[in-house]
Formats: C-alpha cells, sequence, structure tokens
C-alpha cells in the first residue's frame, strides 16, 4: 500500500508529466482552448493509461522482449479505440470538442514510456496506481493550462462568468498562439521557482525532456518498434 | 486541379500542422536548435509523410473499406507507420546511402510525431481519394519543414540576445513559436 501511495505522489508532483517531465505536448497545447476540455481530454488519458498499464503489467512474463514494443502498441491502440466509441455513444459533445485528438492519444510519450519504463517491469497494483497518478497529474496540468487560458481569453472558468463583465476577453489565448504563450509562462514560472529553490540549497529533480521528446533517452519515445534494429543502433553507436 | 491547390495551401500554410493544428511539437521544440538539422529533420518528415499518406489511404480503402474494418484504423495505421518507418531506414541504408546519411538520424524520431499519424487519419476524416491524400500529406509536412527552419532561424539569432534568466531555454522558443503562430494568421485570408 506504502508503494501505491508513492506512486501517486510520484506522478502528480514529483514527476508530473506536464511541468517536470513536458511530455504529451500535443495535446497539451491543443486541447486546452478551455478547462473542460483540458479536464475531459486529461481524464480520456487517464483511462488508456491505466488500463493499458494493467493489461500490459498481467502480461509482462508472456510478451517476449524482442516484440514488446509492437505489442504495447496494439493493446494502448486497442483501448485507444474503445474509449474513443464510449465517448461518442455517451459523451458526443467532448466527442466533437476533442476530435482527431482522441485517436492521437496512441502516439502520447506519456503512455507507452510508463508501459516501457514502468508497467513492464512491476506487478498490476503498483502499475495501475502508477498510471493513476500519472494520468491525474496530466489532467492537473491539462485543466490548469485551461484555467488560466479560458479566464484570459473568455473571462470564464468552466463555463462560468467569472471576470467582472467590464473586463474585454483577450481573444487570441483561446487561438493558437496563446497555448504557446501560457505554456511558456508556466515554464518561466517553474524555471524560477527553481532557482529560488536551488540557491537555498534545495536539491530539485531534474527535467526529463525539457529540450522536448527528441533529446530524451527513452526508448518508447524513439519509435524503433523491432528490437533487432535496436541492437543494430546499439552496435553502431559503440563503433562510434 | 483547383482544388488539389486549395488542399495544398490549406494544409501548408493556413492550417500549419504546427502552428495551429499542434502536431509534432516535440521534434519542433527539440530539433530546430540549427537551420541544417531543422531542413533535415524537415526533409525526412517530407519523405515519410508522404509515403505514409499513400500507404494508408491505399490500406484504408482497399483492405479496411471493403471488410468494413473501419474502426480498426488507428491501431492498423500507427503499427503500419512504425513499420514503414524502420523499412525506410534499411531501404535507405542499403540503396541510398547519402540520402541515408543526410536524413537517417531523424527517421526513428518520426514514428511517434503525431503528425504522421494525424495527416493518415484527417485524409479518411475527410474522405480524400489517393491522390487528394498524398497531396495533402505533402503539403503538410511542408508545412511543417516551413515553420521548422523558420523557428530555428530565429532560435540560433536568439541565442546571443540578453534574455531574462526565468526565460532562457524552453520558454524563449515557446514565445517565438507564439509570434509565429500570430504571423500565420496572415495567411487565413489566402482561402
Amino acid at each position: 500500500m506504502e508503494k501505491c501511495k508513492e506512486r501517486l505522489y510520484n506522478g502528480l508532483i514529483k514527476e508530473n508529466p506536464t511541468f517536470v517531465l513536458m511530455l504529451g505536448m500535443c495535446p497539451t497545447l491543443a486541447v486546452t482552448t478551455s478547462a473542460v476540455n483540458g479536464a475531459g481530454m486529461g481524464l480520456t488519458t487517464t483511462v488508456v493509461l491505466v488500463m493499458s498499464n494493467m493489461l500490459i503489467s498481467m502480461l509482462r512474463k508472456i510478451i517476449p522482449d524482442s516484440v514488446r514494443m509492437p505489442a504495447f502498441i496494439v493493446v494502448v491502440a486497442s483501448f485507444v479505440t474503445i474509449v474513443q466509441f464510449l465517448l461518442e455513444g455517451f459523451v458526443p459533445a467532448l466527442y466533437d470538442s476533442l476530435g482527431l485528438y482522441i485517436p492521437l492519444i496512441v502516439v502520447n510519450c506519456i503512455i507507452l514510456g510508463r508501459a516501457e519504463s514502468y508497467a513492464s517491469k512491476n506487478p498490476v497494483l503498483p502499475s495501475v496506481f502508477d498510471g493513476i497518478g500519472m494520468g491525474l497529474g496530466f489532467t492537473v496540468g491539462l485543466t490548469a493550462i485551461g484555467i488560466v487560458r479560458e479566464v484570459i481569453g473568455a473571462g470564464e472558468v468552466f463555463g462560468m462568468r467569472v471576470m467582472p463583465s467590464s473586463y474585454e476577453p483577450v481573444t487570441i489565448f483561446i487561438l493558437a498562439p496563446g497555448a504557446f504563450l501560457v505554456l511558456a509562462g508556466l515554464v518561466a514560472i517553474q524555471n524560477k521557482v527553481r532557482a529560488v529553490l536551488a540557491k537555498k540549497g534545495r536539491n530539485m529533480p531534474k527535467t526529463g525532456c525539457g529540450e522536448g521528446c527528441a533529446s530524451c533517452g527513452n526508448s518508447a519515445c524513439n519509435g524503433k518498434i523491432f528490437a533487432v534494429e535496436n541492437e543494430e543502433q546499439k552496435g553502431r553507436e559503440e563503433q562510434k | 486541379m483547383k482544388e488539389l491547390i486549395i488542399i495544398a495551401i490549406g494544409s501548408a500554410l493556413v492550417n500549419n500542422v504546427v502552428l495551429s493544428q499542434f502536431l509534432g511539437i516535440c521534434p519542433f521544440l527539440g530539433v530546430s536548435k540549427k537551420v541544417e538539422t531543422a531542413a533535415g529533420m524537415g526533409g525526412a518528415v517530407i519523405f515519410v509523410i508522404t509515403i505514409a499518406s499513400f500507404v494508408t489511404g491505399v490500406i484504408y480503402r482497399f483492405l479496411l473499406a471493403p471488410l468494413h474494418f473501419e474502426y480498426l484504423q488507428t491501431i492498423v495505421f500507427i503499427l503500419v507507420i512504425a513499420a514503414l518507418v524502420q523499412f525506410v531506414e534499411m531501404f535507405l541504408k542499403k540503396v541510398m546511402p547519402p540520402l541515408y546519411n543526410a536524413l537517417g538520424v531523424y527517421l526513428p524520431l518520426i514514428t511517434t510525431n503525431c503528425a504522421v499519424l494525424g495527416v493518415a487519419l484527417t485524409n479518411v476524416q475527410k474522405e480524400y481519394n489517393l491522390l487528394k491524400s498524398v497531396v495533402n500529406g505533402i503539403a503538410t509536412a511542408v508545412g511543417f519543414t516551413i515553420a521548422i527552419v523558420i523557428l530555428a532561424g530565429i532560435r540560433e539569432k536568439t541565442e546571443y540576445n540578453d534574455i531574462p534568466e526565468s526565460f532562457k531555454g524552453t520558454p524563449i522558443v515557446l514565445i517565438s513559436a507564439a509570434l509565429m503562430a500570430i504571423a500565420f494568421f496572415g495567411f487565413s485570408g489566402l482561402i
């Protein structure tokens, strides 16, 4: 049970996928036009993450190492398809506003990354809690960005008016450039906090993917699906 | 013909894949430090998206649609794209080593580039035929290349600027991207 709590804390705060690891940037920027959309996307991703972590953890002794990437992708894509149909059937409004970004959950680095680095090596229960923690961390991140954009861009939170009626909404914040601006602001604040804490001598965890997925060593993110090729790559790197 | 040109301009400039649809943000932020590498990444993306939109188009029209397996599209497309990238890499290595040397490093990074899957799914969603799918694919990839090369140019310049400490690194890149996105709004009058 201790381990499960630790997993939740890890996902929500210590390795928060949005603010600390900077993973899954595409949905983070695209669907956070309002708090509702952000929360909906986050929860959808959480469901997929928990289910895929559970199944992959159950199958971890059965899936041969050489075909693990294609196997993980099939598991994740199946759950995404199921969730897509459920959303279309029961929450059509959310389905319409998230649109193309629902099937694109498949290529979200967070899900394959957790499958590869946690669920394929750990028992079922901690893996489920790892999924819940990471998923909720992602949801919190998306909702926070969504709230900021909605307040500045429309003067509302979750569709309710919070700004005085004299407030003129800055529409650009719910359009594309606003996403980049809000994220830039949030990362800058985070950098500032880090700098202040580092001065006080507090040990800060290192950012995992500050430079984007390309530089993060996560093998799930660099897309080699057949292991043979992976070993060849290692050989090539060793030669260098 | 006119329709094809409209699709091309629409995907490359008006609905730019990075700046208005937010697909492929990871390489956009990650591989945009130098103009040369950005152009290399852009070349690799054009190459892969063109092939991928053709192959996924063929699979959808001649395999999934006749068998009424449309609901399998996400699973099939992602596997096809992932496998395709690896085969393209092996093929280039054997047949065209110069091209492989230029693009090889970037190819593996493309599988999880959501732009590739995004284009394949958009083609299905908008019911494009094969020719339109390929044109849409090429135009989207060209749009990606334009955006990433411009961003790399800006980043090369901002490196020497006096930026506030907290904004160094990712934040200033995101702000540059926001300004580019505003500039790209200007294209919306084209169609």
